[in-house]
C-alpha cells in the first residue's frame, strides 16, 4: 500500500513537472507582455527598457531555471498587469471558483443521482424518457450558451436573478463567502446550473446505466428471493454498489469542473481564477498564467492521487491486488 | 383608546416616519468592457484607466466638454516669452487627505511623471526644467518653443509630495517591483470622487468629496464600477437595470438597447481614425508573392489600393452606419482646416488601369495583418478590404490576430513584421503635430529617434518632415494651421496612407441617467446626473 501510494506520488511529481515546462515553453509564443503593459505611442527605447527590467532579454535557460526555483519556492512573482504579488491575487479570487465548483458539484450529484435513479427504476416511463432527452441538451449546449439564455431569462425578462458578479460576500478570514447572504446565494444560482448541467447528465445516465446493470445481478436476485423489502434492495443495496465508480468519475471530474470554470466565469463575471486566468492570457500577463496553470495541475494531480487511494479503500478486492507485486 | 385605534394611530405614525426620505443617495453603477488595474496615476496610459482616474485626480488644465483646455489646478497661465511658461495655481484646494496644494507637488509630479516606469513620459518634454517661484507660482523653462506644451497635460495628475514619500510611492511602479506598490492601490488626488475600495479587477467604489473646490455638475453620492468582459452579459446587465451605464454597446445590439425603452446607446464619432498602411520600406515584400521588388513603393500602385476601398459601403454594411469617413488622417475635430480636404472617390476602373500601368495587370497576393479586439469590428473591416481589392485582381491573405499577437510583430520591437495593416490611431495632444511626427514622419532620423515609431510602413518624405518641425515652434496659429494643411497635401499625393473613418462611440445609458458624451471616449461621470430614486 505504500508502495503504491509512493510510487503515484512520484509519478505525480513527474506530472508537474512535465507541465511547467510546456507552459514555460508556451510563453515564448503568446505574445508581447510589454505592448499591453504600455500605450501605443509609448517610445521603443521604453519599452525596451521594461523588457530589460522584466528579464525577459535574458538567456531562455536562464529564465526557466529561475522560474523553477521561484515556482518551488511559490514564489510566483508579481503580475505584469496590476503590479501585485500573483499569490495574493490567486488567493484571493480562490474562494470563488471553489465555491462555485463545489455548489455546482453538489447539484450536479444531487439531481444526477436521482433522476438516474428513478429512469433506471421506472425506465418506460415517459417521464424517464424525457429525461433522457433532456439530458442530451445538457451534454450537447455549450457552456456560454446556457449561461446566456439563463441570464436573459432570469435576469433581463424576469428580472429574478441577478446576471453577474457575486452579490455581497462575507470575509471569514481569508476566505470570502457568498452562501451567507441573501444576494450571494441569488448570484450562486445560475453559474451553478451551467457549470453544473454537463456533469449533472454524465451523472444520471452513468447512474442508470450502473444501477440497470447492478439490479440484474445474481445477489439482488437472491435479496428479492429472501423477501427483502423493494426499498431495501434497491438504496440499501443496489444504490450503493452503483455509487462506487460514481464517486470516481465525480472525483475525477472536479477538475475539469474547474477548468471549465474558466467559461462560466467569464459569461457570469464571477471574480474568480478562471476568469483571472483568461484575461491573463489576453494581456499576456505571464506570472499569472504560469502560477494558474501549476496550480490546477495540481488539484488534477493531487485529486487523481486520492480518488486511486480512496478507490482501493472502499473496494476491498482492489487492495489485495495492489498489495500483491505485479 | 380601543386597541384598534392604537393599532391604527401606530400605523399612521410608522408611515409618516417611512415617508420623510433620507438624504438622497444617488447610486451610479457603471460597467466597462476594461479593468481598473491600477490606482497609480502614471503606469497606464489607456483611455479607459485615464478616465477613471480623472474622478479622483485632476491636472494643471483640464478638457471641457468639447476638449478645449480650461484651468483645473492652475488658475491661469502666460508665455512671458516663448521659452518661459508662467503658472498661477488655484489656492485654497486639498488633497483627500487633507495635506494643502502648493507649488511642491507640481514639481514633485513633474519629476515623478518623466521617472522610471511612468508611462506618460511624453506628456512632460524632457527638457522642461519646473521652477518654483512661490507656493502658488510655478516658472517652466524650455530649451525650445512649444506652443502645443500644455496639450498632455489633462492626462498628467498632480499627486500630493508629502503622501507619496510617507507610503514609499515616490517611483512610479516599475514593472519589476517584488514589493506591491502603496500608489497602485490607493489614492489621494484632488478629485471630485475618492476612493473608497478597490478590487483590482473585481469592483471599485467611488465616493463624492464633499471638499472639492469646485461646484460639482453631478447629483451623485458614489458610483460603483464593476468590469463585465462579456459583451452579452454587459448588455444584459444594462436591460435588466443593475447597471446605470455601459461602455461600450456592440453594434449588432444597438437597436435592442433602444427599442428596450429602459435605456438608449450615445453614439457620437470618436476621435479614433482607423486606416490601411503599406509597406514602403523594404525592397521587397515579406508576405508577397511579388518577388525582387516591392509594389508598394509606386505611387500608382498605392492610389489603386486607396481608389479601390469603398468606405461608404464600409459604413453601410459592417459598421452599420456607425462610422464617419475620413479624408484625413485625423479627426476632423481636431484640424480647423479639415473642411478643405475631401476623400477622393471610389474608382474601380481607375485601379485597374493603375495597377495596369505599374506593371500588375493581372494584380499580385499579399497578407494583410489585423488584430481582431481591439477596434470597433476590426476583423470584419479587414474582411470587407479583401473582397474589395479582390475586385482589382490583388488576392489579400488575411492575418487577423488578438491585440497581444498583433502588436507584438508590427511594431517596432517586433521589427515592423507587415506588408499591409490595419491601425488606430488618436494624437495624444489632440493636435496633428503628433500624427505628421508618429505616424508620417521617416523612420531612422539621426537627429529624432523617436520619430515615425509608428510609421509601421516606412512612408518617408523628407519635405514633411521639415515643415513638421518647422510647425512645432510656430506660435501664431493661423501659419501652423497653414503648414500643417500644406503637410497633409504632401502626405495625400504620395497616397502614403488609407484613412478610412472615424469610428463611433457607443455609451449605453440607462433612461434614468443623463450624461456627457465626449469624443474622446472618456467616460466621465462627475457630468452625469440620476434621477431620484
Amino acid at each position: 500500500m505504500l508502495a503504491f501510494t509512493l510510487r503515484r506520488a512520484i509519478q505525480a511529481i513527474a506530472v508537474m513537472i512535465a507541465v511547467g515546462i510546456i507552459a514555460f515553453a508556451m510563453f515564448r509564443f503568446a505574445g508581447d507582455p510589454v505592448n499591453q503593459m504600455v500605450s501605443i505611442d509609448t517610445s521603443a527605447a521604453q519599452r525596451a527598457a521594461i523588457r530589460e527590467s522584466l528579464g525577459l532579454n535574458d538567456p531562455v535557460l536562464v529564465q526557466f531555471v529561475r522560474y523553477f526555483v521561484n515556482a518551488l519556492q511559490f514564489k510566483f512573482g508579481i503580475s505584469y498587469q496590476f503590479r501585485l504579488p500573483v499569490a495574493d491575487l490567486l488567493k484571493e479570487r480562490m474562494p470563488a471558483t471553489l465555491e462555485l465548483a463545489t455548489c455546482a458539484t453538489i447539484l450536479a450529484m444531487g439531481f444526477g443521482i436521482l433522476l438516474g435513479v428513478y429512469s433506471a427504476l421506472r425506465r418506460d416511463s415517459l417521464l424517464a424518457k424525457a429525461f433522457q432527452a433532456i439530458s442530451l441538451i445538457g451534454i450537447s449546449l455549450p457552456t456560454f450558451l446556457i449561461g446566456i439564455l439563463l441570464i436573459y431569462l432570469f435576469s433581463v425578462t424576469l428580472g429574478w436573478l441577478p446576471s453577474f458578479g457575486r452579490g455581497e460576500v462575507v470575509k471569514i478570514g481569508w476566505w470570502s463567502t457568498g452562501l451567507l447572504t441573501l444576494s450571494g446565494l441569488k448570484a450562486l444560482i445560475m453559474p451553478s446550473i451551467t457549470l453544473g448541467l454537463f456533469q449533472m447528465t454524465l451523472i444520471m445516465r452513468l447512474v442508470r446505466a450502473e444501477m440497470l446493470e447492478v439490479l440484474r445481478t445474481d445477489y439482488i436476485r437472491f435479496a428479492r428471493a429472501r423477501g427483502l423489502t423493494t426499498r431495501a434492495i434497491h438504496f440499501g443495496h443496489a444504490l450503493k454498489n452503483t455509487l462506487v465508480p460514481v464517486i470516481t468519475v465525480t472525483g475525477l471530474q472536479f477538475g475539469s469542473v474547474i477548468a471549465f470554470a474558466i467559461i462560466t466565469e467569464t459569461v457570469f463575471q464571477w471574480p474568480g481564477m478562471g476568469l483571472l486566468f483568461v484575461q491573463a492570457v489576453q494581456n499576456v500577463d505571464i506570472p499569472i498564467m504560469a502560477a494558474y496553470l501549476l496550480m490546477v495541475s495540481l488539484i488534477f494531480v493531487t485529486i487523481n492521487l486520492v480518488v486511486d487511494i480512496l478507490y482501493t479503500i472502499v473496494d476491498p478486492r482492489l487492495r489485495a491486488t495492489i498489495s500483491r507485486p505485479a | 383608546m380601543s386597541v384598534r385605534q392604537n393599532l391604527l394611530a401606530a400605523a399612521c405614525a410608522s408611515m409618516v416616519a417611512f415617508a420623510v426620505s433620507p438624504a438622497s443617495s444617488q447610486v451610479l453603477r457603471y460597467a466597462n468592457q476594461g479593468e481598473l488595474k491600477s490606482l497609480d496615476p502614471y503606469t497606464l496610459k489607456e483611455t479607459t484607466t485615464i478616465a477613471h482616474h480623472a474622478h479622483v485626480y485632476e491636472g494643471l488644465i483640464g478638457r471641457d466638454k468639447d476638449l478645449k483646455i480650461v484651468p483645473a489646478l492652475a488658475e491661469s497661465w502666460e508665455t512671458l516669452d516663448p521659452l518661459h511658461w508662467r503658472f498661477h495655481l488655484r489656492k485654497g484646494v486639498k488633497f483627500h487627505n487633507g495635506d494643502p496644494f502648493t507649488a511642491d507637488d507640481v514639481l514633485f509630479s513633474a519629476d515623478r511623471v518623466r521617472a522610471n516606469g511612468s508611462n506618460f513620459l511624453s506628456n512632460v518634454p524632457a527638457d522642461a526644467k519646473f521652477v518654483k517661484v512661490d507656493d502658488y507660482t510655478v516658472d517652466v523653462m524650455l530649451s525650445s518653443p512649444n506652443p502645443i506644451l500644455i496639450s498632455q497635460w489633462d492626462g498628467w495628475y498632480i499627486m500630493d509630495k508629502k503622501w507619496s514619500e510617507e507610503h514609499d510611492s515616490v517611483a512610479p511602479t516599475p514593472a519589476s517591483a517584488t514589493t506591491p506598490s502603496y500608489a497602485a492601490l490607493h489614492e489621494n488626488g484632488t478629485g471630485p470622487f475618492t476612493i473608497e475600495s478597490h478590487q483590482p479587477g473585481v469592483k471599485t467604489v467611488f465616493k463624492a468629496f464633499p471638499g472639492w473646490w469646485r461646484k460639482p455638475e453631478h447629483n451623485l453620492k458614489e458610483i460603483d464600477f464593476t468590469p463585465i468582459a462579456s459583451d452579452a452579459t454587459r448588455v444584459a446587465a444594462l436591460l435588466s437595470g443593475e447597471v446605470d451605464v455601459v461602455e461600450p454597446v456592440p453594434i449588432q445590439d444597438i437597436q435592442r438597447v433602444n427599442s428596450s425603452g429602459l435605456a438608449t446607446v450615445q453614439n457620437g464619432p470618436e476621435l479614433r481614425t482607423i486606416f490601411l498602411g503599406m509597406d514602403q520600406s523594404r525592397d521587397e515584400l515579406l508576405y508577397s508573392n511579388v518577388k525582387g521588388k516591392n509594389p508598394f513603393k509606386d505611387v500608382r500602385v498605392r492610389e489603386a489600393f486607396y481608389k479601390a476601398i469603398d468606405v461608404d459601403l464600409i459604413k453601410s454594411r459592417v459598421m452599420r452606419g456607425l462610422s464617419t469617413p475620413s479624408a484625413l488622417m485625423i479627426a476632423p475635430q481636431l484640424f480647423a482646416l479639415s473642411k478643405d480636404f475631401t476623400r477622393p472617390k471610389v474608382d474601380i476602373d481607375g485601379a485597374k488601369k493603375l495597377l495596369a500601368a505599374a506593371g500588375y495587370p493581372d494584380g499580385f497576393e499579399v497578407t494583410l495583418d489585423c488584430p481582431n479586439d481591439r477596434y470597433v469590428n476590426d476583423a470584419a473591416i479587414c474582411q470587407a478590404v479583401v473582397g474589395m481589392l479582390a475586385r482589382i485582381g490583388v488576392k489579400v491573405d488575411l492575418l487577423a490576430q488578438p491585440k497581444a499577437q498583433f502588436f507584438a510583430k508590427v511594431l517596432k520591437p517586433g521589427g515592423y513584421k507587415t506588408s499591409f495593416f490595419l491601425l488606430g490611431w488618436t494624437p495624444a495632444t489632440m493636435d496633428s503635430h503628433n500624427v505628421l511626427h508618429d505616424i508620417l514622419g521617416c523612420r531612422d532620423d539621426p537627429k529624432d529617434a523617436t520619430r515615425g515609431e509608428a510609421n509601421l510602413g516606412g512612408y518617408c518624405n523628407k519635405d514633411l518632415d521639415a515643415l513638421t518641425d518647422k510647425l512645432l515652434v510656430e506660435t501664431d496659429t493661423a501659419k501652423r494651421d497653414q503648414m500643417i494643411k500644406q503637410a497633409y497635401e504632401i502626405s495625400i499625393k504620395d497616397w502614403a496612407y488609407i484613412p478610412l473613418h472615424q469610428q463611433a462611440l457607443s455609451w449605453g445609458v440607462s433612461k434614468k441617467v443623463k450624461l456627457t458624451q465626449r469624443a474622446d471616449n472618456q467616460v466621465l461621470l462627475y457630468w452625469a446626473t440620476k434621477q431620484e430614486e
